[in-house]
């Protein structure tokens, strides 16, 4: 009886130091996100219009995937990093 | 003597302690025994003269100098509590335009040579009033505080800074609450560290002592019992080149506290 009251008294005082709530993640990658746009100074269009470009140059020399083409900016560690991934079909001859 | 050196505390959100910082960090300098001279380059919507409790002793202005109108020492203020500081106020009724890039960097030249520091208080935003505010800074103060919008005008204004040629700028994160930060509600201060990519000069916890001391016109830095002023004094001095650990945010004043120590929980 004594032992679980000390319990409950324990639980009160310590409750607000737990860490599952957490929307400070949730900041972080929404600011992670935002700034990556921020940065970029790339409107979505344009960044469509890159993507068309850059698909016209390479379906010159290799054939590709077009419907599987993914292509994205994203942090890595402390540098911003323009990723693609152009599955090819196969090579000309 | 030695040319002074201009800093510029700026952070492009508004209302997230650019001015409470300015009057406290040139407060915290003087009190070191530097003199200091404080620019409110806020044109239009003046307030570094309220924050120091200056208010009622503003004849001439910023723009007045430039135009002329009178000269530099004129216009200075000497603060009431400290003979090392000086605040040069903002015009009230006059618009950004009415001071140029190039007058700014002529007066704040002119004010090297008599001053260790000049601290520049940048109004919000990334118009002329921000480019007049960085344009004779050697170094540049990014305020922000730990919430998305803050950090992400931060990241802009940082960006903006170093392409004026002001280089390496130095974060101060204001207004971070331990509590939230323990808990996971806040981001803490090497989640902003990481996402920004720059070097920390200090951090500043919330205080409420930060609203009596601004009522009254007294810069929290001149009571000794505020955290927030303890953080300001640090501050000064690391931008005096002491090298002074971050300090510890636990507030060993609240209730909870208390009763935690008192219970044995601590």
């Amino acid at each position: 009886m004594v032992i679980s009251i000390l319990d409950k008294i324990r639980e009160f005082f310590t409750q607000e130091e737990k860490t599952d709530s957490g929307s400070s993640s949730v900041a972080k990658e929404r600011l992670q996100f935002i700034l990556v746009q921020d940065r970029i100074k790339l409107s979505p269009q344009q960044m469509e219009e890159m993507k068309a470009d850059l698909v016209e140059v390479i379906t010159r020399y290799i054939e590709v995937d077009k419907e599987k083409i993914d292509m994205d900016i994203s942090r890595e560690e402390e540098k911003m990093a323009m990723v693609a991934n152009f599955p090819l079909k196969k090579q000309r001859k | 003597m030695e040319q002074g050196k201009a800093i510029v505390v700026t952070s492009g959100k508004g209302g997230v302690g650019k001015t409470t910082t300015t009057a406290n960090l040139g407060t915290a300098l003087a009190l070191l025994g530097k003199k200091v001279c404080l620019i409110d380059a806020d044109i239009g919507l003046r307030n570094l003269d309220v924050v120091m409790g200056l208010e009622n002793r503003i004849v001439y202005d910023l723009i007045d100098v430039v135009e002329e109108q009178c000269r530099l020492e004129q216009a200075m203020i000497k603060d009431k509590r400290n003979e090392n500081l000086f605040l040069l106020p903002a015009a009230q009724t006059r618009d950004k335009d009415a001071v140029s890039e190039v007058q700014m960097q002529e007066l704040i030249g002119e004010l090297k040579e008599g001053m260790d520091y000049i601290l520049v208080d940048s109004p919000a935003g990334i118009e002329q009033g921000f480019r007049n505010a960085i344009a004779g800074a050697d170094s540049a103060i990014i305020i922000t505080t730990p919430e998305v919008s803050a950090v992400r005008d931060a990241d802009r204004i940082i960006g903006m800074v170093e392409a004026e040629g002001v280089n390496d700028p130095e974060l101060i994160i204001n207004r971070i609450r331990k509590d939230m930060v323990d808990r996971g509600d806040m981001m803490n201060i090497d989640d902003m560290l990481e996402i920004l990519a720059i070097d920390i000069l200090g951090v500043v916890p919330e205080d409420e002592g930060i609203v009596v001391s601004t009522n009254k016109g007294e810069p929290i830095v001149l009571s000794n019992n505020h955290l927030a002023g303890k953080a300001f004094n640090n501050i000064a001095r690391r931008l005096e080149g002491e090298d002074i650990p971050l300090m510890d945010l636990e507030n060993n004043n609240s209730f909870l506290v208390k009763i935690k120590k008192f219970v044995g929980l601590n």
